[in-house]
């Protein structure tokens, strides 16, 4: 049951956490046509995020255990540490070359991972994952092509694009590095182990990175601890901003 | 001679309410005026996102925060449809965008006011969209074809955000003494910024006669300023709260409200740039556009690429 | 290199069965960006099942001039129309 919650959260907290990042792209786009398609993917990723919570609120409150959850309760109310969001979400949205290649490591990875957890042995996450897979498929395709023009486009784009790999490469292990709670869900058969999509995971970044003329990094040092709250100090920033009514207005509904 | 049987020939399918379409003999005045008022339209769009976009990042609860994203993302697609539609009549989006960037195109003047509490966030949807769509509705006929078609579109989209707008406040005014009084001040402060959207008094509105003969308007700024006090003064009842004026009355041989003066000063002020926020809000636009300068370009560049490529592969 | 985008037009199909219909047009650089432009901009409430784009500058246009000349004439061919017949009460449905 505590490995399924914080199995639930991690999931819910990473599309949360990625979705605010992109959602300040609204209104500063580089161009019109683009600013909706960010803001699109904000609006898929929130989407995702709230059932992901609302099914963790029931977990909490069906155990009986705590004060009885909500998704704002849980997005709102809940401190750095308790959250579960991998790094890569949380850093600072940067230029649009960040931007892109962090929804492209991610997009890549939700793809492999709802693909398999639409087959959970967990109703609720199985029909989460099913949905959300079209999404994901969907940001796949629109940041691999974005990738691509950055990296095959002006000299100025491909040196932007190759510092935010600098920036962001070592922040991508995380996601295939199995938390204890995911080897847990791989035991209990309701979510799949990352480690096994760790190869499939980079087949495509090699696929799309050699059409897009980019180097993949040898395996350096990576980052971890997002998954069980130890975050950047980035995370703590943006959750003051988020947090910001709820903490200032306790109990109230908005 | 044929210039003057255009005219005639113009003027007689406005007046049977034939729409007028992009490759269409007009009036140059007409298509002036018109691609004047539509890009001045497409920037209000476009730096109205700003003042609503301050606040995703804080919105009070993941529903409110996923219908802001969405209503200011729609804000951008009805951006893009008005700069489409001037498109038409012979005009690059890049000459507007250049235009709005070097302060010789207008916006509209309610988004220099600063939103700097949640409660503005419904007030702009219920007062602002509300102005807007009373303004907009009419416009769904409008003489061009290309600008009423997006404005049909627009206004269908539009409906959500004068409701959502409404049920912000009304969550507001059934809450907490503190979220009452964010509220009453909100509409304190929106509430005469909103009713200047119509634009001048009709005996000083330059442009108005011209554009009610070639239908482009067809309710007369004060005609339709009327109508939204109207209906506001009804509709603030629902919440409990107050419009901020004083001489607001029922006038039963009208069958209208009486309302105060507008402080044209300001209204002139703020148009001519004085606002508190007209230079924050025209530099955040020119820094997004210039930040993306190098994006658009290697957009270009790989589209350019590949169709290099493929020419050499055929 | 000309760095704006060229415009589309974009035409959608609402649901199977019918004709794609002009909704609107959009910047982009090249088919592909356009189709995925469209989706994003022109379908943000499920307003389609398929989308086509075409550069504007490939659209060909009828010059209002002519109308008379190419349109005028189908108004007496009123025999084109199934109206024009009048058939007996019993053939129903036809």
């Amino acid at each position: 049951m505590e490995n399924r919650l914080s199995y639930t959260l991690y999931l819910a907290d990473s599309a949360l956490i990625l979705s605010h990042r992109n959602s300040e792209w609204t209104g500063h786009g580089p161009v019109l046509e683009q600013d909706i398609a960010i803001s699109n993917i904000a609006l898929d990723l929130i989407g995702q995020a709230r059932n992901f919570y609302d099914y963790a609120a029931r977990q909490i409150n069906q155990s009986g255990l705590n004060d009885p959850a909500t998704e704002d309760s849980l997005a709102y109310l809940r401190d750095v540490p308790e959250f579960k969001n991998c790094l890569l979400a949380e850093l600072p949205r940067g230029d649009w070359a960040v931007t892109i290649l962090r929804q492209f490591f991610f997009s890549a990875y939700q793809t492999l991972l709802f693909e398999k957890l639409q087959h959970s042995g967990v109703d609720d996450l199985a029909a989460i994952a099913e949905k959300s897979l079209k999404e994901a498929t969907y940001h796949l395709r629109w940041s691999s092509e974005w990738v691509i023009r950055l990296g095959d486009g002006t000299q100025e784009s491909r040196s932007r694009i190759l510092d935010a790999l600098d920036q962001l490469w070592m922040y991508t292990g995380e996601l295939l590095e199995p938390a204890h709670y995911e080897l847990a869900a791989a035991v209990e058969g309701y979510g799949p182990d990352p480690a096994t999509l760790k190869e499939t995971w980079l087949e495509k970044i090699q696929e799309v990175f050699e059409e897009a003329v980019l180097p993949v990094p040898g395996n350096e040092w990576m980052q971890t601890g997002g998954k069980t709250g130890k975050h950047t100090e980035h995370l703590g920033q943006l959750l003051a901003e988020m947090q910001f009514m709820q903490r200032a207005y306790p109990g109230c509904e908005w | 001679m044929i210039a003057l049987q255009d005219e005639k020939h113009f003027l007689e399918k406005v007046t049977h309410e034939i729409r007028v379409e992009p490759k269409d003999w007009m009036p140059d005045q007409y298509r002036k005026t018109l691609i004047r008022q539509i890009s001045q339209h497409a920037h209000s769009e476009i730096v109205g996102m700003l003042p609503e976009g301050n606040w995703i990042t804080r919105a009070p609860s993941l529903k409110r925060k996923a219908i802001l994203i969405a209503k200011v993302q729609d804000e951008a697609g009805h951006g893009l449809y008005l700069y489409s539609a001037a498109e038409t009549l012979g005009i690059s989006r890049a000459e507007m965008i250049d235009q709005l960037h070097s302060g010789r195109a207008k916006y509209s003047s309610i988004f220099n006011y600063p939103t700097i509490s949640w409660a503005d966030i419904g007030a702009i949807g219920w007062l602002v969209d509300g102005a807007a769509i009373m303004n907009q509705v009419p416009l769904c006929r409008c003489s061009y074809g290309p600008y009423s078609r997006a404005m049909v579109r627009i206004c269908k989209e539009e409906s959500f955000h004068q409701r959502q707008g409404f049920d912000i406040l009304l969550k507001l005014s059934q809450g907490s003494k503190a979220q009452k009084n964010m509220v009453q001040d909100s509409i304190n402060r929106w509430w005469w910024p909103s009713i200047m959207m119509f634009g001048p008094a009709d005996e000083s509105s330059p442009h108005s006669r011209q554009s009610m003969e070639w239908k482009i308007k067809r309710f007369s700024n004060d005609e339709l300023r009327q109508r939204f006090v109207d209906m506001c003064a009804q509709q603030v009842k629902v919440l409990g709260l107050e419009l901020p004026d004083e001489k607001l009355k029922w006038n039963e041989k009208r069958q209208q409200y009486d309302f105060g003066e507008i402080d044209w000063k300001e209204f002139r002020n703020v148009v001519n740039g004085n606002g508190p926020c007209n230079k924050e809000r025209l530099a955040t636009r020119i820094k997004a556009h210039e930040d993306g300068a190098w994006v658009r370009e290697a957009a270009a560049a790989h589209a350019e690429k590949r169709r290099a490529k493929s020419a050499r592969a055929a | 290199m000309n760095k704006d985008w060229p415009l589309w037009e974009v035409f959608i199909r609402s649901k199977n069965g019918l004709d794609h219909k002009h909704a609107g047009s959009l910047h982009a650089t090249d088919a592909r960006m356009a189709i995925e432009n469209a989706r994003d901009v022109y379908t943000r409430r499920m307003e389609g099942v398929s989308i086509w784009v075409v550069e504007s500058k490939y659209i060909h246009a009828s010059n209002p001039e002519d109308s008379d000349s190419l349109y005028d004439p189908a108004n007496d061919k009123a025999y084109r129309h199934p109206t024009f017949y009048d058939l007996p009460e019993e053939v129903k449905n036809m």
